[in-house]
């Protein structure tokens, strides 16, 4: 069935399809109509879930991480100043290995003060041990935090399912939701082979030695690297029911371009369509979308990047003293497998700025254009 | 009734709690298996970084005899609640969640949480052993160190000066099931205090008087007497608060001079006689004040047993 939906409602229903059975989550803007729309469906009876109302986010995370290793399916969302406040603990759930799922609605970080959008606060995620995805359509919100609990349970990692928050969180588009008994086939209830259990007592997470602690952290890694063979299956077999089909990196129009430009979310739904129109003018521009950040999709970006083809990397975020966060990664995967590509790098859309068909079309021909000019910050549409 | 219900759980006679690494004369660990005897096998536990966690023992090594969950410091009021959450979505609501955290966890780093799932009458039993310091990382002041007294952040010169926060009244203005202060020099009282809050549902806060000997620079050896003494000179009064409502004094002390008590302990070593009678002074006031909110409400006084 399919129904006009915005991107916070898209999460909630995957939610409630995925039959998660405890939820915890903290108001803000522009996560919170998930919330809402989370405690009305645990509230009719909708959905069979024990919401715990915290006082904070650090909180939430608190709270999914005592209920996961009790063994059940948890969830939690949030945005910007709440996802930094659950750092510490971001950093537990993945130690602890609790296949958790949390939606961030991208949302810059303060100070200034600011609501708008920009991936920043995710991004700066990146060394907490979750699995990170950024959806551009509300379609695919809906699949991915379907996804991201199969995913997250195999792998035993937890798992963060981002997407532009207004442009995306408020955004009404059609979606088609799934019949509850097809999500019951592809993802069965949760089956922990650890929980805590007074009939086997265990103690869960307690003071390691120098002795084991690496060797802790290497089976984190290793679960990392097994991560892209289990969501490629995971998306097949999602395939199978559903019919629709995803990957880490979406190529559009990149085999005859001359310019490409990589990007994520919003910007790159915008970037597509600036491109078909550069396209019908003759402007050789393709695009590959990111919908992977965490594992980083090394694999599939390097099968997709050639030498002959300029590209430009569009980050809504900021590593202040380094530049932009999603250039930085693809720079360290060109240089660990010694290939020559050069790429331009933009920063836009900051806090909500728009970036426009304009900039995407004026930042590919830049690419086209360039001259070598790589090393230089480009700042899309930077007032004087 | 308690009694009875006493002597139905001894499941750690067998276990014997052994190969914990705490100090010789440390409370925590008299505490904890004094309560988990009353809780038995059906208990899982939630505990924060502190003395309790680093002391249950080192992976792969645990003495705990029910599951046992370590949380962020600040986290153990909200993962137990999760824990809660979780048992009881997966058909486990008679397993009792002990949550069991030092006083910097619960007075400090762990209140917004603590106070959030008091106000929501999670149905949980929260334990803050109170030790009244920072003992885990050295002996630093938190708010429950007491007036007067040496840490390493209040050093001699600079010994704290601001009361210990009032953490019972705290808990009892959120209206909750139970709040009750116990010890391990009485022991009996103790132990009906956690039957009792083994009987209630929803939540229930203890915070048990946790001796610390190097952190208090006391012998080993005097552990439980300097906790009866705290007691007898009203230091650490024994007492109940019921629905934030009905107070009662679980026992009648002897009022032996507080000077008694701190003399004990090398904490105090700096007061001086005029500090001391001013910790007298605000000892009978805070004591008096107690008194005049207690109700005699039935239950039974305990009998303090012969060392």
């Amino acid at each position: 069935m399919k129904r006009v939906i915005s991107g916070n409602e898209a999460a909630s229903l995957a939610v409630k399809l995925s039959r998660v059975q405890v939820i915890s989550a903290y108001p803000i803007t522009p996560q919170t109509t998930i919330a809402e729309k989370l405690s009305e469906l645990c509230g009719s009876g909708e959905l069979d879930a024990k919401f715990v109302k915290v006082e904070s986010e650090h909180s939430a995370m608190a709270t999914l991480i005592g209920a996961s290793s009790t063994g059940v399916r948890t969830f939690t969302a949030t945005s910007a100043q709440g996802l930094a406040l659950m750092h510490e603990l971001l950093f537990w759930a993945s130690g602890a290995r609790l296949p958790i799922v949390l939606v961030d609605v991208n949302r810059a970080m303060a100070a200034p003060w600011t609501i708008w959008c920009d991936q920043t606060d995710s991004l700066a995620q990146r060394d907490t041990g979750f699995l990170q995805f950024y959806c551009w359509s509300n379609q695919e919100i809906l699949d991915s935090v379907i996804c991201a609990f199969k995913i997250a349970e195999k792998l035993l990692l937890p798992c963060m399912v981002c997407y532009d928050g207004f442009y995306i969180s408020h955004t009404h588009e059609a979606v088609e939701i799934p019949e509850q008994s097809d999500v019951d086939k592809f993802l069965p209830p949760r089956d922990a082979e650890y929980r805590l259990d007074t009939k086997d007592p265990r103690t869960f997470s307690g003071g390691t030695l120098p002795a084991n602690f690496m060797e802790i952290r290497y089976k984190l890694q290793k679960a990392f690297e097994k991560a892209p063979d289990v969501i490629n299956t995971t998306y097949g077999e999602f395939d199978k029911l559903f019919g629709r089909s995803y990957s880490a990196v979406e190529p559009y129009y990149t085999d005859d371009a001359e310019a490409v430009l990589l990007a994520s979310g919003s910007a790159a739904s915008t970037a597509f369509h600036a491109i078909r129109k550069m396209r019908q003018s003759g402007i050789k521009a393709g695009l590959l979308r990111l919908r992977q950040f965490r594992p980083f999709p090394e694999k599939e970006l390097l099968s997709y990047l050639k030498p002959n083809i300029k590209y430009g990397v569009l980050d809504r975020d900021l590593s202040p003293g380094t530049g932009g966060v999603i250039a930085q990664e693809i720079r360290a995967i060109l240089n660990r497998n010694n290939v020559r590509i050069d790429i331009n790098e933009f920063i836009a859309g900051l806090g909500g700025r728009d970036i426009t068909v304009d900039n995407v079309t004026e930042i590919l021909l830049k690419v086209r254009d360039d001259k070598g000019d790589k090393l230089q910050i480009n700042w899309v549409g930077l007032k004087n | 009734m308690d009694r009875e219900l006493l002597n139905d759980n001894d499941f750690l006679r067998d276990s014997g709690f052994c190969g914990h690494t705490a100090c010789p004369g440390c409370g925590e660990k008299i505490l904890l298996r004094h309560v988990l005897d009353v809780l038995g096998p059906e208990t899982v536990i939630a505990a924060p970084a502190g003395c309790a966690a680093v002391t249950d023992g080192i992976f792969p090594h645990t003495v705990s005899p029910v599951p046992f969950l370590h949380t962020a410091f600040g986290a153990v009021a909200s993962g137990a609640a999760g824990v809660r959450a979780g048992l009881d979505m997966s058909g486990r609501e008679n397993v009792t969640v002990l949550a069991w955290a030092g006083d910097g966890a619960t007075f400090d780093i762990g209140l917004g949480p603590l106070s959030a799932i008091a106000e929501r009458n999670e149905n949980i039993i929260y334990v803050c052993y109170d030790n009244e310091a920072y003992m885990n990382t050295g002996v630093q002041r938190s708010s429950a160190t007491p007036s007067g007294s040496w840490t390493t952040t209040t050093p001699s010169g600079r010994l704290k000066s601001e009361p210990k926060k009032n953490i019972d009244l705290i808990m009892a203005s959120h209206k909750i099931p139970y709040v009750a202060t116990a010890s391990p020099a009485f022991l009996d009282d103790l132990k009906m205090k956690v039957a009792k809050a083994k009987r209630l549902t929803g939540f229930r806060f203890l915070r048990l008087f946790s001796p610390c000997p190097p952190g208090w620079k006391s012998d080993p050896a005097d552990s439980i007497t300097l906790a009866r003494l705290a007691v007898e000179s009203n230091i650490f009064p024994l007492f109940e608060i019921e629905d934030g409502e009905r107070w009662s004094l679980s026992y009648e002390s002897s009022g032996v001079p507080v000077a008694r008590y701190l003399k004990t302990q090398g904490r105090f070593r700096y007061l001086s006689d005029d500090d001391m009678a001013r910790i007298q002074r605000e000892t009978d006031r805070d004591y008096n004040r107690l008194k005049s909110l207690h109700q005699y409400n039935g239950y039974q006084k305990i009998v303090v047993e012969e060392q």
